[in-house]
């Protein structure tokens, strides 16, 4: 990979982690009207560590946590088809509040299918979105995060990855050429 | 990640990879299924006609749902009531019909091969949903999607295939699948309904005992006597071929052991299933019906996303 630089490593990534964690402690505690989902199938690593970290200290709080799968709620699917992923809602989000967690946000049409998908599930109160990296000015519909990890300025040459594997746990940003 | 063909026209030429993607991606299609809204917008801009020159209940309202429910637009076409009675080609009915702008083709008809011929003459994607003798290929996948639910996977699993063998495009699809998988596969039934070459063809056992293969099998996929494709006589009447292969629950009774049982549908009750049996715990002939749906929600699903490369 050209051109690779590390823009958070294993440690910065969690403290970040922790305090979008806290962020939505803050603002969602004790979550008994709050669904958190993850989207398939990169967001999951991430909301994962978010919820066992905000039950590891709360320890008395239930979470309802869940997994959206989008696949076929993409508009690009004629060009390349994805393996559909596990959708996994175990609660009605019908009146309840629900953050999307996702690893990275860029163009918003992962977010805008995953918003379709989770319509299709019932009527929200409300919709939030977390994010873990925050490709700026690369937006392709009006949707913006409610709660960001990191922000960094990019170019539509590069890519943005979040490595999440035992022993290896980073965002890098390289060259996709 | 697709389908190595553009059509699905039978069992025989389909990879074991996309018959394992198929499945895959049907258990998905199975949780949409579940929901409030059984809706995906995937096949939005898609129009799909279903032509069916024979009769049909399950598949036909199996496919439209399927269509309906990828949010798909469809036509119906039954030959009767069509120009097909005043002289029209298949190929001049179909050409016309995709003049209109259709996408894919989802067809049944009486004459083998019937589907393949299609698919040399016109650019739609082509699903064959029964072809005379030949095949069914959507039936075997969700045959297979059904039995691997229950006993977790086909590899290894035993399954005998029992009725009018030489008139059944469920049994060679069948056939075919079951061997690609991995299992072991029994025919059984009277001789004169058995081609004596399918041992060697697709190295499966046969047997005219019933009760043997019971014994020896998980799964009974029971088909129907097709009296409409035999124009000699086979077997002397329907009551002695129930009397030698009918399954009666006293049979099952006796096995000491729990076989799953299947049918394609329509059932004769009476002649090849007795009710009791049709009607049992170990019969899972709705939850193929069940699985139809999910599983032809797959098929067609995964053939459009080729529609730019065809175009």
């Amino acid at each position: 990979m050209s051109g690779m630089v590390t823009i958070m490593d294993e440690e910065q990534l969690k403290l970040t982690l922790k305090r979008l964690s806290h962020e939505l402690i803050e603002n969602h505690y004790p979550f008994n009207d709050t669904c958190i989902i993850g989207i398939q199938p990169r967001g999951i690593a991430i909301s994962d560590f978010i919820t066992s970290y905000i039950m590891q200290i709360n320890p008395g709080v239930k979470l309802n946590y869940g997994k959206l799968d989008i696949t076929f709620y993409r508009d690009d699917f004629r060009n390349q088809l994805h393996a559909p992923g596990i959708t996994e809602l175990p609660f009605q989000i019908e009146h309840k509040k629900v953050i999307l967690i996702d690893d990275v946000l860029y163009t918003g049409r992962t977010i805008r299918a995953a918003m379709d998908a989770l319509l299709d599930h019932g009527r929200a109160q409300k919709v939030e979105l977390c994010i873990l990296v925050d490709r700026k000015y690369s937006r392709e519909l009006p949707i913006q995060p409610d709660y960001v990890g990191k922000s960094i300025d990019s170019i539509i040459t590069q890519k943005v990855k979040v490595i999440w594997e035992e022993n290896e746990k980073r965002v890098i940003l390289y060259d996709a050429k | 990640m697709r389908l190595s063909s553009k059509h699905l026209l039978g069992i025989r030429d389909l990879p074991k990879e996309d018959i394992q993607l198929i499945l895959d991606t049907s258990i998905q299609f199975k949780e949409v299924l579940q929901r409030p809204i059984k809706k995906v917008p995937s096949l939005r801009d898609i129009t799909i006609v279903n032509l069916f020159f024979e009769n049909s209940t399950r598949t036909r309202i199996s496919f439209e749902l399927a269509e309906k429910r990828l949010s798909a637009d469809t036509i119906n076409f039954t030959s009767s009531g069509s120009s097909v009675s005043k002289g029209e080609t298949l190929l001049d009915t179909v050409n016309n019909i995709l003049s209109m702008k259709v996408d894919m083709v989802v067809m049944r008809h009486s004459a083998t091969g019937a589907p393949h011929f299609l698919a040399q003459h016109i650019p739609a994607a082509i699903i064959n949903a029964g072809d005379g003798i030949n095949e069914h290929p959507t039936q075997a996948l969700l045959d297979a999607l059904s039995i691997s639910e229950k006993l977790g996977g086909l590899q290894g699993k035993k399954v005998a295939i029992i009725g009018d063998i030489m008139h059944s495009r469920v049994a060679m699809s069948n056939m075919y699948l079951l061997k690609k998988m991995g299992a072991e596969v029994t025919i059984v039934g009277p001789p004169t309904l058995i081609p004596t070459y399918l041992k060697e063809s697709f190295d499966v056992n046969i047997t005219y005992n019933l009760q043997e293969a019971l014994e020896w099998c998980d799964v009974a996929n029971v088909l129907r006597i097709q009296l409409e494709r035999q124009n000699q006589v086979l077997f002397s009447s329907l009551r002695e071929y129930n009397r030698s292969f009918g399954i009666t629950r006293k049979m099952l009774d006796e096995l000491h052991k729990d076989i799953l049982i299947m049918h394609p549908g329509p059932i004769n009750r009476g002649v090849e299933l007795d009710s009791d049996v049709a009607d049992s715990k170990q019969s899972i002939i709705l939850n193929q019906v069940e699985n139809g749906v999910a599983v032809r929600m797959a098929v067609l699903y995964l053939l459009s996303g080729r529609k730019e490369s065809s175009t």
